[in-house]
């Protein structure tokens, strides 16, 4: 067995053993609190330039099948577990964790105290680090490209070149446009579901070609830092001026309440897991959300004449989710669409289709 | 929502005596209920039977009833108190029927109490077999293909609709008492008649089988607001088929992809909501192992043995939680007592793998059945966490005081190829160790086994990766220290794997590290310091608080002998050392118990107790002393490693316990203090058991020492029982010598005392019911004494306090004593706490474990007020009963002997001792019937003494049927009997007439032996499985007919507020 190691920016190094790719990579390191659904973390694009740690002992027991992707590859930039399954079990296995890795080149790292991890970057804030097998040690330069290391140009490298179209499922009632920051499979699906016929469009897509001819705007998750999209943000604004539905997860969220002045923050560790609870303000429910963020709108930034926070955190209060006011248009910062995580907020789905409906009928 | 205004005096309902299917998980719930009940302000009225929980302690309520879990009763005080409202869904099912049957009747609404938690008609939807399905079927939710029939006749028409196997499920019982699977007509038969009659409501489901699904449950709960949150997921190792109370049970679930994961969490959220629940719930899937299939296969809505166990495998008090919900609150307004930081309305996250292992009795009861299937078996159950799967299930194996410490079972090792695969195939309590032996032989391949067991190849693969650990060791050139890491990681001792690879560790060996259990992964910063070890980094033990740090023991599983009574002993010193101003740090496995709630001791280690394992404890936390004396004897065995570690025990020391075990030491110290015993010798060996037994005269007591409960202790009238005795001895490997001593059959006195060196206090002199013979954890035991003349009771005194000092007790000691021909003799001395401890406590107001533990650190008795010698007799009589679990035990004779067979007890509690005994026999279960038909079967020495009771029964109107000779005697002493054919004899015999229905009271006490072949033993099971009370000692019928012939009846006893005692 080859060992593996991950070097932390502050110098700490973590021995384990080598899983998956074998190589070197760079990244921001991360810890996810899920207890199953490595699969979809591994191809969400969220996690683009980030070495993911899951926190979880036992990662890779039901193997990798091919219908629980959330986009056409793996996005993340190293991953690592306590313990990998070498003797998966699932009626659905056709990989193992580890061919799966090899195959996608995603270096990972096993058998480390990952709690340990966990708890100093619990302490500390997320942190770079380069994750690397025995024999692609990093040189001094590599160590400083690692400690020099931002997330760029994050939604650039992972959107779609061109638009695709998905067909609504049974009667086609709606057409969206959904925006791919870094979209995971499960959105187009939900909305195919409720019978809309989804074209997902590259993120720089001009507003110009949406209005009018969609019937709603979805705005996708999506790696990196908001506040980069400058040309995104522009193009929103212009978005809002015409009074279109649009619905926002995570990423879409945030840029959506930049675009109408809101700030934005990273988080010391960001929420990433699938047992966040968050709270409904209007109604006074407490629901439990799928999350993966390291950036969140800052709650007093929010202009309430413009829009208002509905949804918050209930550990640490931060925004969860905002509603214009006026415009059918609201957005949350969790994930609704879940894979992985608990399906108790697709509600919100059947939202945007409410608004969408109202605002064809007010058309009519 | 806030606290509701309107409720002030909550009524809350304990579940009575431990049986199986009900254990200490309860007193766990009702404890954390009652406290964050008292936080808020509420008046508590405690209600429970048993009297050995901490939840019936004075502290624990303002009003603490132990009375008969009965509508009766409970009616009573509820009229004396009269409550606000009613919180039924901690105290399991007994308490939970209890409220059903209260409300039903109108009686809550009647005297204004409202229902709290659960509503009647969730708790219907919930339970009633129909109104269950259909409510799953109304929301869409897939059960199996079932039928609830009345009749035997029914079932078999419905079966013929599914096919066979089906699934027999009575409704309204726990643990599954009375179903099963039938594979034949015959069986569907047989097992329908026995469900129906085991069901309140004669009815059962005749259910689809669907053995060998996944079996996966949700931990739920629900406020009143509608939030509705998972806090734990498990997986059975062993599929449907194995009730889960007999699983091994792995937490989170390990072989469920997300998909499955939120799949059946969607559909547990959709049923606590559908069903209305406020509080927590349990949720029981069969997951299709090849597709996305499933079927909901029970709901319990309250808290249950599996929220105790996902309570304490995620650190979330469940318990704690619903007691707060059903008072008003919403799950987003309640703290998250663990992180102090976050609010409990999340959902708890580990990092970490959880296995739990049931606790059979099967070590005891050898000629009982031991297969596993729906009915649940197992006494109790250990709980291990570590960071691998290996790691947690080698944990738990070790901690469930099975004599094992790995997987290797050396009976087993030495079966014959065959055998294993048989073994492989049955599915019993060996079937693990089964498997992992066929593995170590390479006789079977994964996928043969898994063929066979069902069990997933996951799992399987991980008992392969043990196995492959135990080959690299004894393949080992060296163990160096990938080796050692490798082995530890998996769960190894270092005793394991110097005897596996036979070479020197001493310059690998390392101790482990301790990680936090914290709820959330580390997410965030939690405050408990709730602990368990793994072969990491780095460790989380939080440095020491500067004040004097004591570690105390707990007492592991809960088994047959060893019960719910030393927790309660455990939490109290460790209550006595924070009132002393200690910190505690405590060492416990089993997770129904309040000793490892998060916010009992100032630390909590969940390990097992070996001495490794606390080695390892002892080296983290470097403790100034050590407690043993109350964790059972778990705890005492450990006594000798404590001294090793040089950590100083507090109280008796260890020699001391060694000196009353041995019988050379034992006897030097008789002699010295001029205290007699009845005569006996130490054996090795069966011929020099036989060679004892010829000296001393027939009956002899047979026992092997260091044991509790009088495990393998056998009275034998001849030199067969002799040979018998001694080769179940030897098949357990039992390398301790074993005491042959002659029987003495007179009356058996016990007493608990605490010594502090100087002075001895003795709260209390018990008095058993049952003569001498019948082990005192299975007689009704009286106190205050009713029979014993002064002059013995000074004996007593004297006797204790020459034996306390002479042992150097400080602490606690117990001390049984037998009563014949006018002298009092010693049988056993116990230094250490025992099973009377609490409810002595309770009754006489002398807290007892406090008091010890204080003497423990210098302080006097005479200091402490509740003075010395002889303490004043209480003017209440307290009368403890036995409760056994012998339905749920197929082929266990119900003969009670020296060794013993009880899982609970119950207390009566009156200043008559008529009603205390009334009291106590009703709350332990029995009916009380006052005419009828009684059959007698006595052995020939017995014979005198069953004229007497025959009388009593034929002047309250009785008919009398009785065997061939019992009748003879019966009949020439003008006590008019039916002669009917013993077993033996062609039908109609005995067994047909128990059969019929037509017997209300068996009174057996014929022939000794315990093979399930014998005819008596066939009687006395005949009469358990069709719930007749099966008398086995004709005091104990005696103490009946008491009662019977009283005309006092519950509803006319006064009941009794144990805190104004």
């Amino acid at each position: 067995m080859k060992k593996a190691y991950l070097l932390l920016a502050d110098g700490t190094l973590f021995e384990g053993y080598s899983v998956g790719y074998e190589g070197q990579s760079i990244g921001e390191v991360v810890f996810n609190t899920g207890m199953a659904g490595y699969q979809e973390v591994l191809t969400d694009p969220s996690y683009y330039g980030q070495v993911v740690t899951m926190t979880y002992p036992l990662i890779g027991n039901y193997g990798i099948n091919f219908e629980d992707y959330e986009s056409r590859k793996s996005w993340v930039s190293g991953f690592i577990m306590r313990e990998i399954a070498e003797h998966p079990s699932n009626w659905r296995c056709r990989l193992t964790l580890d061919e799966y890795l090899k195959e996608q080149k995603v270096v990972g790292l096993a058998g480390i105290d990952t709690r340990r991890l966990t708890r100093k970057l619990r302490g500390e804030g997320v942190m770079n680090g380069v994750i690397y097998t025995e024999g692609f040690e990093p040189d001094e330069q590599a160590v400083a490209a690692m400690k020099a290391y931002v997330v760029k140009d994050a939604v650039r490298a992972v959107t779609c070149e061109e638009s695709r179209t998905y067909p609504a499922e049974g009667e086609q009632k709606y057409r969206i446009a959904l925006y791919d920051y870094g979209v995971k499979y499960n959105i187009e699906r939900e909305l195919q579901k409720r019978g809309c016929e989804v074209v997902t469009i590259p993120a720089l897509t001009p507003p110009e070609e949406v209005v009018g001819r969609f019937d709603g705007v979805m705005l996708s998750n999506g790696p990196g830092d908001p506040a980069e999209n400058v040309e995104i943000i522009a193009n929103l604004k212009k978005l809002l001026e015409s009074n279109i539905p649009i619905f926002g997860i995570c990423l879409g969220h945030q840029l959506l309440s930049l675009a109408i002045g809101a700030e934005t923050c990273k988080l010391k560790y960001g929420h990433r897991g699938v047992n966040h609870p968050v709270k409904d303000l209007d109604a006074d429910r407490t629901y439990i959300t799928s999350q993966n963020h390291g950036y969140a709108v800052v709650g007093g930034s929010v202009d309430p004449a413009v829009a208002r926070v509905r949804y918050v955190n209930l550990n640490d209060g931060t925004v969860e989710g905002v509603e214009h006011v006026g415009r059918p248009v609201f957005t949350v910062q969790y994930h609704p669409e879940v894979c992985p995580g608990p399906m108790d907020t697709s509600y919100l789905f059947d939202k945007f289709i409410k608004n969408i409906e109202k605002a064809k009928g007010g058309a009519q | 929502m806030p606290l509701r205004k309107d409720i002030h005096k909550v009524m809350v309902l304990g579940s009575g005596p431990i049986v199986i299917g009900q254990a200490a998980e309860f007193d766990y719930a009702g404890t954390q209920a009652c406290r964050a009940l008292r936080e808020e302000g509420l008046e508590v009225v405690l209600v429970n039977s048993n009297p050995a929980t901490i939840m019936t302690d004075k502290a624990m309520a303002d009003k603490v009833y132990i009375e008969p879990m009965t509508v009766e009763a409970v009616q009573q005080i509820i009229k004396k108190e009269r409550p606000d409202s009613l919180l039924p869904n901690l105290g399991g099912q007994t308490g939970l029927n209890l409220a059903m049957e209260l409300c039903e009747s109108g009686f809550l609404d009647q005297m204004g109490v409202k229902l709290l938690g659960a509503k009647p008609d969730t708790i219907a939807k919930a339970e009633d077999r129909q109104m269950f399905k259909d409510t799953m079927e109304k929301i869409g939710e897939p059960c199996i293909a079932s039928k609830v029939v009345h009749t035997v006749e029914d079932a078999v028409e419905f079966t013929r609709e599914i096919g066979l196997p089906v699934i027999i499920r009575p409704a309204y019982t726990l643990g599954g008492t009375g179903g099963g699977i039938a594979y034949t007509w015959d069986e569907l038969r047989e097992i329908a008649a026995t469900g129906i009659m085991y069901s309140r409501v004669d009815e059962i489901l005749v259910e689809k089988c669907i053995t060998g699904w996944k079996e996966i449950e949700y931990e739920v709960m629900r406020d009143a607001k509608g939030n509705a949150i998972t806090i734990c997921n498990m997986e059975n190792v062993d599929p449907v088929g194995v009730h889960t109370g007999d699983s091994v049970v792995v937490a989170p679930s390990q072989t469920l992809c997300d998909k499955e994961y939120q799949m059946l969490r969607t559909s547990a959220l959709n049923i606590i909501t559908e069903l209305g629940i406020e509080g927590g719930c349990n949720v029981q899937f069969a997951l299709h192992p090849t597709s996305f299939e499933y079927a909901v296969i029970e709901v319990n809505p309250r808290v249950s043995r599996s929220s105790a166990l996902a309570s304490k495998a995620t650190g979330y008090p469940i318990a704690k939680v619903t007691a707060k919900i059903a008072v008003g609150y919403g799950l987003d307004e309640i703290e998250n007592a663990v992180t102090k930081k976050t609010k409990a309305c999340f959902e708890p996250t580990i990092d970490y793998c959880v296995v739990k292992f049931p606790r059979w009795p099967f070590d005891k009861f050898v000629y009982a059945d031991n297969t596993l299937g729906t009915q649940m078996k197992a006494t109790g159950e250990v709980m291990a966490i570590d960071n691998s799967f290996e790691g947690a299930l080698m944990k738990a194996v070790r901690g469930c005081e099975i004599k094992l410490d790995s997987m290797i079972v050396p009976r087993i090792r030495q079966q014959t190829d065959a055998e294993v695969k048989k073994g492989v195939a049955r599915t019993d309590d060996q079937r693990l160790f089964h498997i992992c032996e066929a593995l170590r032989r390479g006789i079977m391949t994964i996928e043969e086994i898994h063929e066979v067991t069902t069990m997933d190849t996951f799992f399987l693969h991980k008992f392969q990766n043990i196995i492959d650990t135990e080959k690299a060791l004894a393949t080992a050139d060296a163990v160096d220290a990938a080796l050692y890491l490798r082995a530890k990681k998996m769960g190894f001792l270092d005793k394991t794997i110097e005897q596996l690879s036979g070479k020197d560790i001493s310059a690998v060996k390392r101790l482990p590290v301790y990680k936090m259990v914290d709820t959330c992964a580390a997410e965030f910063e939690a405050e408990t310091p709730y602990y368990y070890s793994t072969y990491d980094e780095e460790s989380e033990v939080k440095p020491a608080s500067g004040k004097k740090k004591v570690l105390v023991l707990g007492s592991g599983p809960i088994r047959i002998g060893q019960g719910i009574e030393f927790d309660y002993c455990s939490v109290h010193a460790v209550w006595a050392l924070q009132k002393l101003g200690c910190e505690t740090v405590i060492i416990n496995n089993n997770p129904e118990t309040v000793s490892t709630d998060f916010d009992t001791a100032d630390r909590l280690y969940f390990e097992p107790l070996t001495p490794e394992d606390v080695t390892g404890v002892a080296a983290a936390e470097k403790p100034d002393f050590a407690i043993v004396q109350f964790g059972g004897q778990t705890a005492i065995n450990l006594a000798a490693h404590i001294e090793k570690l040089g950590i100083p025990i507090l109280g008796t020391p260890a020699w001391s316990i060694d000196a009353a075990e041995d019988r050379e030491k034992f006897d030097v110290i008789l002699e010295k203090c001029g205290i007699p015993r009845p005569a006996g010798h130490t054996v090795m060996t069966e011929e020099e058991a036989v060679k004892a037994a010829d000296e001393l005269g027939y009956p002899v007591l047979v026992r092997p020492s260091y044991v509790l409960g009088g495990q393998g202790m056998e009275i034998a009238y001849k030199e067969e029982d002799v040979r018998e005795f001694m080769q179940v001895i030897s098949r357990n490997k039992v390398e301790n010598p074993v005491l042959v001593d002659k029987y003495m059959m007179g009356r058996e006195i016990e007493v608990d005392a605490i010594c502090d060196g100087d002075d001895i206090l003795i709260p209390g002199i018990m008095e058993h019911f049952e003569r001498a013979g019948v082990h005192s954890g299975d007689s009704i035991s009286i106190y205050p004494s009713i029979n014993i003349e002064q002059k013995h009771k000074d004996t007593i005194i004297r006797y204790t306090e020459a034996l306390a000092k002479n042992l150097a007790v400080l602490g606690l000691v117990n001390i049984q004593f037998v009563l014949y021909n006018d002298q009092v003799y010693v049988i056993e001395v116990n230094p250490r706490s025992s099973r009377t401890v609490p409810y002595i406590s309770k009754v006489t107001g002398v807290p007892m474990v406090d008091l010890a533990t204080r003497c423990m650190f210098g302080e006097k008795l005479r200091d402490m007020g509740c003075g010395t010698g002889l303490h004043p007799e209480s003017d209440h009589y307290a009368v403890k009963v036995p409760v056994f679990s012998f339905q749920k035990l197929r082929d266990l004779d119900t003969q009670l002997g020296p060794e013993m067979k009880s899982t609970g007890e119950v207390l009566g509690v009156s200043t008559s001792f008529r009603e205390a005994l009334l009291k106590g026999l009703t709350g332990a279960g029995f009916q009380m019937k006052k005419k009828g038909a009684v059959l007698i079967s006595v052995r020939d020495s017995d014979k005198q003494e069953a004229i007497r009771i025959g009388e009593r029964f034929e002047s309250l109107g009785f008919d009398i049927y009785a065997t061939s000779g019992t009748a003879n005697v019966l009949n020439r002493h003008m006590v008019a009997t039916n002669a009917i054919r013993n077993v033996d004899e062609p039908s109609p015999n005995i067994i047909d007439l128990i059969e019929s229905g037509k017997i209300d009271y068996v009174i057996a006490t014929s022939v000794k032996g315990r093979h399930p072949e014998l005819g008596s033993v066939h009687i006395r099971r005949t009469a358990v499985e069709r719930a007749i009370p099966c008398l086995t000692s004709i005091d104990t019928a005696s103490a009946l007919l008491r009662c019977l012939e009283g005309d006092v009846k519950i509803e006319n006893c006064e009941m009794v507020d144990i805190n104004k005692i």
